[in-house]
């Protein structure tokens, strides 16, 4: 991962940050059931310190994976203008068959491991986040974290889910910028899914033929016992086959780096579509609230005059029962001269909310796509090493083989 | 086209010599310096055989006077049925022929044929089996150009190894084939169906009788073709399974590499980048393709004709066995015969003269005649089968390795220009962020 010092201060400026280990635990759930997980261990040491050589012990504490995700829906409520960076993936997906599903696996783990150093990183590294409290809470404070975390009251602050879906569909002057955006975060999720996938399916199959090659080097060996001229030539090759068939454990391990390094920027998407559902949602609130003061204010000239412009249930009943009372009149101005006021605050909080997440999270928005091209045009070059390291490796097998069926 | 194993078309090679030269070569060869045919010692005749596979390119164009090559595959439709016919040409300065040229079209009947005819003529030496089988798994259409294709390259190469076999090339029927224009007429002779039944019946009846011995060699021999035959069917299977899992890959790769073309499109700083690795990963599938092209069309062919090899060694020691057993039968016959005889005539006739035995005699020591010069034949035979096994695989495993070798480096040069070029890309934006 590419790490472009972002300017100005950021925490990973102050502090060196990184998950040294991973392990096994046993616990009681949040239900008093026993289960199983793995905590991962956080270190962080002062950077002064690093810079001027001096070695001192890290401070350490253990997260678990959940801790993790309390942690990042926190920076996902608090900062909605903000390209959140994503978690590794809390299960196996994208496996091919020989790739184990399970998350307890050695290899997943690991990868989990460097998946959450990652984050951390990233976050560290940004000029909003890295910031926050919670975060150095988190890296520092291992008991207590959690109360500190709720006590912000972050959850109460979500946007539920419906209310998103709904703007969604029903807000009408979405900022143009906005929608292109979370047109994007569609296209870049289901090309990356899609590519996962075949790539999955790929490195399945060039298993195979890999696998294969060793049977090679069995028939190999047993013929050539039974020959004079061709026994060493035969053997040797066979053992070389071996090793070719051998090869593609390690070739395809360091694919799934590559793969993890797309697979981020698949989660990015996620995050990059939450940050415009919330544009959306905060230019529906706008509206729906500017829609309220103008009815009201409608509301407040039939009053006024009593000329009725727009059909309403009291302006009919006056109409069949009778006008109300001048006492009764006056209180209902009143109360809606109240409501109005309110309105305009309202409407006036919200155009400042809307217009302050339109202009930060286009910022936030402008940084994601320059680090998205960077880390992906390294992701691409280090697979084309990958892939020239591949041939490599097979030219040398190959190579080898033809030096013993030279001697045959 | 040069030094490969697999026989190529030397007409080639004669088409470059001045025809002077060609005269003065073969005029040093003294083993067809009157038209008789006098063979060398079988073992100087091997020893220049070996030779020639030890330093193909130079020694062919001097010891070999016999070139073959089957082309041209036509298709001949009658009232009947439709075949192929091929066309076979010959070259040559054995003054057997009546001309150094020869052109004849023949159908694969036809090659069978001969092939029957030269077993029959040559119970033990090991004759080269024909393609019939060398059909690969699944469907395949008999008049499919793949299929005739690879036909004709198996024709091609076992007349080529007939020309070159020190005995058999010098058959008559190998001569008619090459010369005659029409075959049919010279198919009616030799030993006919129910000949061959009745040896047949009397192989069976003498095989029952069991062989008292088997000489030690032959024993090994046997040994050695169960266990060859078991290895190269091995192999076989194992390139069968290679080539399927290489097709499987082949179809994923044709999903994959798209995957970042279309990806591309929705990009824009980065599409550069995905469209390239969307080219090198279409260059895998074009090499893959031909790899396993290159796979099915040499080691395959290659592979299932010693697989079929196997079976013409066996068959041809059941016939050496065969020979045994028929000289034993007489032998003990003639035996027990004098044995009777001394015990009843010398008790009951002592003055009758002996009978004489010498028709039965005649027999016998023409079989045990036969015997000999059969595994004599059998043995040298298979020296130079081991040679040409060895040299054909050896040839046909080198090509294999070498065209892995090929796939990778073209492979590798193909991501190698995109890397350079990506980084070039972004040292270029590097430059232009200050």
């Amino acid at each position: 991962m590419v790490q472009m010092v972002e300017e100005g201060s950021t925490l990973l400026c102050r502090m060196e940050i990184c998950v040294a280990e991973a392990e096994k635990r046993s616990g009681k759930n949040a239900m008093s059931m026993q289960e199983t997980f793995t905590a991962y261990l956080i270190e962080t040491r002062p950077m002064d310190a690093v810079a001027e050589g001096r070695n001192p012990a890290p401070d350490s504490l253990w997260r678990r994976y959940s801790e993790f995700e309390l942690l990042r829906n926190y920076l996902i409520v608090t900062y909605p203008y903000i390209v959140v960076p994503p978690l590794p993936e809390k299960r196996a997906e994208f496996v091919w068959h020989k790739l184990s599903a399970d998350n307890m696996d050695p290899d997943f783990v690991e990868r989990r491991r460097v998946g959450l150093e990652n984050f951390l990183l990233r976050v560290a590294l940004h000029p909003v986040l890295s910031n926050d409290k919670i975060l150095y809470h988190f890296l520092t404070e291992e008991h207590g974290w959690k109360d500190v975390v709720y006590e912000t009251g972050f959850q109460a602050k979500a946007d539920s889910r419906l209310r998103a879906l709904s703007a969604t569909f029903r807000v009408r002057n979405p900022v143009k910028r906005f929608l292109e955006m979370k047109h994007y975060s569609d296209q870049l999720q289901s090309h990356t899914s899609q590519l996962l996938r075949a790539r999955a399916r790929v490195a399945d199959r060039l298993y195979g033929v890999y696998k294969v090659h060793g049977n090679y080097g069995r028939v190999f060996s047993e013929w050539s016992a039974m020959e004079k001229e061709m026994g060493d030539g035969l053997q040797s090759a066979g053992h070389h086959m071996d090793a070719y068939a051998a090869s593609i454990d390690d070739i395809l391990e360091e694919e799934e780096h590559y793969a993890d390094q797309i697979k981020e920027y698949l989660f990015y998407a996620e995050s990059l579509r939450a940050v415009c559902r919330k544009h959306e949602l905060a230019q529906f609130e706008l509206e729906m609230s500017s829609q309220d003061l103008i009815s009201k204010k409608q509301q407040r000239e039939e009053l006024a005059t009593g000329i009725v412009r727009i059909f309403s249930l009291k302006g009919m009943t006056n109409k069949l029962f009778g006008q109300e009372a001048p006492e009764q009149r006056e209180a209902r101005l009143k109360l809606l001269e109240e409501l109005i006021t309110e309105g305009e605050e309202s409407v006036k909080e919200k155009t400042v909310e809307c217009q302050e997440h339109v202009e930060k999270a286009w910022v936030d928005m402008q940084r994601f796509k320059g680090q998205k091209d960077r880390d992906l045009r390294e992701a691409l070059i280090n697979y084309a090493v990958m892939q020239i390291n591949m041939c490599k490796k097979g030219i040398q097998v190959w190579s080898n083989a033809k030096e013993c069926f030279l001697k045959m | 086209m040069s030094g490969q194993g697999v026989p190529a078309d030397f007409s080639g090679h004669m088409l470059d010599l001045d025809e002077d030269d060609d005269l003065e070569v073969f005029s040093k060869n003294t083993s067809v310096a009157d038209g008789s045919i006098v063979l060398d010692s079988p073992s100087s005749m091997v020893n220049q055989y070996r030779l020639e596979y030890n330093d193909e390119e130079q020694q062919e164009t001097i010891t070999k006077d016999l070139f073959v090559s089957v082309d041209n595959p036509e298709s001949h439709v009658t009232t009947i049925e439709t075949f192929i016919t091929y066309r076979v040409v010959t070259k040559t300065t054995r003054s057997e022929f009546d001309s150094s040229e020869y052109e004849v079209r023949r159908r694969y009947q036809e090659f069978l044929w001969l092939r029957s005819r030269l077993e029959e003529s040559h119970p033990t030496l090991i004759v080269n089996p024909l393609p019939e089988k060398f059909v690969m798994k699944g469907l395949v259409e008999r008049f499919s150009e793949d299929f005739i294709e690879t036909r004709r390259k198996a024709l091609d190469r076992f007349l080529n190894k007939i020309s070159v076999h020190p005995i058999l090339s010098y058959s008559e029927h190998v001569k008619v084939f090459l010369t005659a224009q029409e075959l049919q007429p010279h198919r009616k002779q030799g030993p006919g169906f129910l000949t061959r039944m009745g040896e047949t019946v009397r192989a069976v009846a003498n095989s029952v009788r069991g062989l008292k011995s088997r000489p030690e060699e032959f024993i090994l021999m046997q040994d050695y073709v169960e266990d060859f035959s078991n290895k190269i069917t091995s192999v076989d299977k194992v390139t069968q399974r290679i080539i399927k899992e290489q097709k499987e890959y082949l179809d994923e790769l044709k999903q994959y590499g798209p995957t970042y073309s279309q990806w591309a499109e929705a990009e824009e700083d980065l599409s550069d980048s995905l469209k390239g690795v969307a080219n090198c990963v279409e260059r895998c599938s074009k090499e893959t393709g031909d790899h396993i092209d290159h796979l099915s069309q040499v080691l395959v062919p290659a592979l299932h004709e010693y697989v079929l090899c196997a079976e013409t060694v066996k068959a041809v020691m059941r016939r050496r066995d065969n020979i045994q057993a028929e000289f034993e039968a007489r032998n003990d016959a003639l035996a027990s015969r004098k044995a009777d005889q001394e015990t009843v005539s010398t008790l009951l006739y002592p003055h009758t003269p002996t009978e004489n035995h010498t028709y039965l005699q005649e027999e016998v020591d023409s079989l045990a005649d036969r015997l000999e010069m059969a595994n004599i034949a059998l043995k040298e035979d298979w020296s130079r089968w081991q040679n040409n096994m060895r040299s054909d695989l050896r040839s046909a495993f080198l090509s294999t390795t070498e065209k892995n070798i090929e796939y990778y480096e073209k492979v590798s040069l193909k991501f190698t220009s995109q890397y350079t070029q990506t980084l070039h890309e972004m040292s270029i934006r590097a430059d232009q962020a200050f």
